[in-house]
């Protein structure tokens, strides 16, 4: 077998593939965060929550509805969407006209009644998810043709090609509905002058209502593809919102597609530090994210204010 | 012990010094009313929330990574106690000035960035800390540094037993309340002030801003490491809690409860904030989302906070 780093090229492709697969979520989670931070400036510390919300949904649609993994993909979104309106709505609308810190105090407060609420009623420790027989199983994939030797096969984890797959189509979905439609331009505008959009009659309160709903489905949808691949926990989005925070710090929240490639570029990064020096794989973020600060202040794609 | 002070530089008034000395006479008091250790633990966290609040309340800067200062500080002095037998003051003073160091490397990076962006930088800087504590070999992992001893202080004065410990603190206490007051009553503070109410006016004035928040952001961290070591030495446990994310999130509650605009809130909202957790310790994760509560409450409705409304009710101008 061939050999990277004294690694067979086998196990090298399944950490490339765990790498990617990472990346979805924190290109998924950031694209979210920058989608709410450009129309309302608020930074959203709930995302974890509301992600680990999405995966507990998909849990108990299943065991008290019986409503499988589909089920689930289209409905929590749109449940964890309704959750964050209520939010907006309740909340968040209230601290507009006020430094945009209480935004970030505010979810953080959230985060903590929510992750308090989930281990009271399901306890700390795991609960384990049953993913789609579709979507079970692994692909072999011949590796002759990179390394030319016939014994180098990789197995494929389907449900990880699956999880990339949906986060980039999800991600292009988006891109192009913000970036390419009629309702993405008015969303733009109304990032840039609110008062002046208003004039036009559009109604913005409200649009900026659906747009928190909206990044907070995402999270939610986030949570769902989680839910097929850990155990669903109470804590499984808190530490992994940190990361992305990161992440949006590293790629600068100015451009959707900038979130996008900034996610998966960084769980590749990641991975090949797993290969190469596996110590530092939770650190690694953090540091590009120093040498990014040094280096660009205002982020790879971020504009300075 | 805590004193509505409205921040005005320079002066040191008879009203002052009258609640100060009154506020010492409480304190050496105090321990024969309530458990000791308590106080000793509202203290450390009172010192830590009137640390924070020179950031958020003078300086306007919303760190959300401060449990970096504290949790390092809290392993090294524990670290200095087992492990060197280093005397008890000498500990904390090597943790408050690691923390001091750390603080500044920290603060060099952060400031390049404001508002909510500063938020998210130190919280992924003090994930890093995080970490390396979970990893680092002197620390203990999941278990972290068990049965801290109290060493005499100068290698003189015994403070095992709680009585004589609690008044080692309280001096540590009095000197961190006394340096808080300083930095806000200084003319160092006013600019400080200049620079929360509008950094680009400051600039204009004169002043290069990002080396007074540099400043006081290690002033801060030094602070909260001088809570941290001496916490280690009260509970004689370092562990992983005090370096998490969800003590950076506590100590901005405290300091939002108390009033974040006051010199003294923020001992308050840490008085009251530490009280809960002891009586509600049984309950359990009730105990979490009680806390989310309270900050929910404070962000919508109260964000002047305990002593910040009392000023505003008894209108001291």
């Amino acid at each position: 077998m061939t050999t990277i780093f004294d690694m067979p090229i086998a196990i090298l492709g399944l950490q490339i593939l765990i790498g990617l697969q990472n990346g979805a979520f924190y290109a998924l989670l950031s694209l979210g965060l920058a989608v709410i931070f450009g129309m309302m400036n608020v930074i959203n510390f709930a995302h974890g929550a509301q992600y680990m919300l999405g995966a507990f949904l998909a849990y108990i649609l299943l065991s008290w509805l019986g409503l499988g993994y589909w089920w689930a993909l289209l409905l929590v979104p749109l449940l964890v969407g309704i959750f964050g309106l209520a939010v907006e709505r309740l909340f968040l609308r209230h601290l507009y006209h006020l430094d945009h810190l209480y935004g970030l105090l505010l979810t953080f407060g959230l985060v903590l009644i929510v992750e308090g609420v989930m281990v009271d009623m399901f306890g700390a420790s795991g609960l384990p998810y049953s993913k789609p027989d579709l979507l079970q199983g692994a692909e072999r994939i011949p590796l002759s043709w990179v390394t030319g030797n016939e014994r180098d096969i990789m197995m494929m984890p389907v449900y990880r090609l699956w999880v990339i797959a949906a986060s980039i189509v999800v991600c292009l979905i988006v891109w192009f509905a913000i970036e390419k439609t009629r309702l993405g331009s008015y969303l733009r505008a109304a990032t840039e002058n609110p008062t002046l959009v208003r004039a036009f009659g559009i109604n913005v309160p409200i649009m900026v209502m659906l747009t928190y709903g909206f990044g907070v489905a995402l999270a939610g949808f986030a949570g769902v593809l989680a839910a097929g691949l850990q155990a669903v926990t109470p804590h499984m989005g808190s530490s992994l919102i940190i990361v992305v925070f990161a992440v949006v710090v590293i790629g600068g929240m100015g451009s959707i597609m900038g979130s996008i490639l900034t996610g998966f570029v960084l769980g590749l990064i990641e991975a090949v530090v797993k290969i190469a020096y596996p110590e530092a794989t939770n650190i690694v973020i953090f540091v590009i994210m120093i040498c990014v600060l040094l280096v660009r202040p205002a982020g790879l794609f971020g504009r300075e204010a | 012990m805590s004193v509505p002070v409205q921040a005005r530089a320079g002066r040191f008034n008879a009203v002052h010094v009258l609640v100060f000395a009154g506020a010492l006479i409480a304190l050496g008091a105090l321990p024969f009313a309530v458990y000791p250790v308590f106080l000793m633990k509202a203290m450390c966290f009172a010192i830590f929330a009137c640390a924070f609040n020179l950031l958020l309340g003078f300086s306007g800067l919303l760190s959300f990574g401060h449990a970096a200062f504290f949790g390092s500080a809290s392993y090294l002095s524990a670290y200095a106690l087992s492990a060197w037998g280093l005397s008890a003051e000498l500990s904390i003073l090597f943790a408050t000035v690691s923390s001091a160091a750390l603080g500044a490397v920290f603060g060099a990076i952060a400031i390049r960035r404001q508002g909510i962006y500063f938020a998210m930088i130190t919280l992924a800087l003090s994930q890093m800390i995080y970490f390396a504590a979970l990893q680092a070999d002197f620390t203990g992992g999941e278990d972290g540094i068990q049965g801290v001893t109290r060493n005499p202080v100068f290698g003189l004065i015994d403070i095992t037993d709680n009585l004589s410990s609690y008044y080692f603190v309280a001096v540590i206490f009095v000197f961190a309340m006394f340096a808080v007051y300083r930095v806000v009553h200084s003319p160092f503070g006013q600019v400080l002030r200049a620079i929360r109410e509008s950094e680009s006016r400051a600039k204009s004035l004169g002043y290069h801003t990002d080396q007074y928040k540099l400043v006081v952001f290690v002033i801060s961290a030094a602070l909260s490491g001088l809570a941290g070591g001496t916490k280690a030495l009260v509970v004689q446990v370092a562990s992983l809690t005090d370096v998490t994310w969800q003590m950076s999130g506590e100590v901005v509650l405290m300091t939002l409860l108390g009033g974040m605009g006051t010199v003294f809130g923020p001992a308050v909202g840490a008085v009251l904030i530490v009280t809960l957790q002891n009586f509600l310790n049984s309950f359990g994760s009730l105990v979490t989302i009680l806390i989310g509560a309270i900050f929910v409450v404070c962000v919508m409705l109260f964000r002047r906070g305990i002593l910040g409304e009392l000023q505003a009710r008894f209108g001291r101008k």
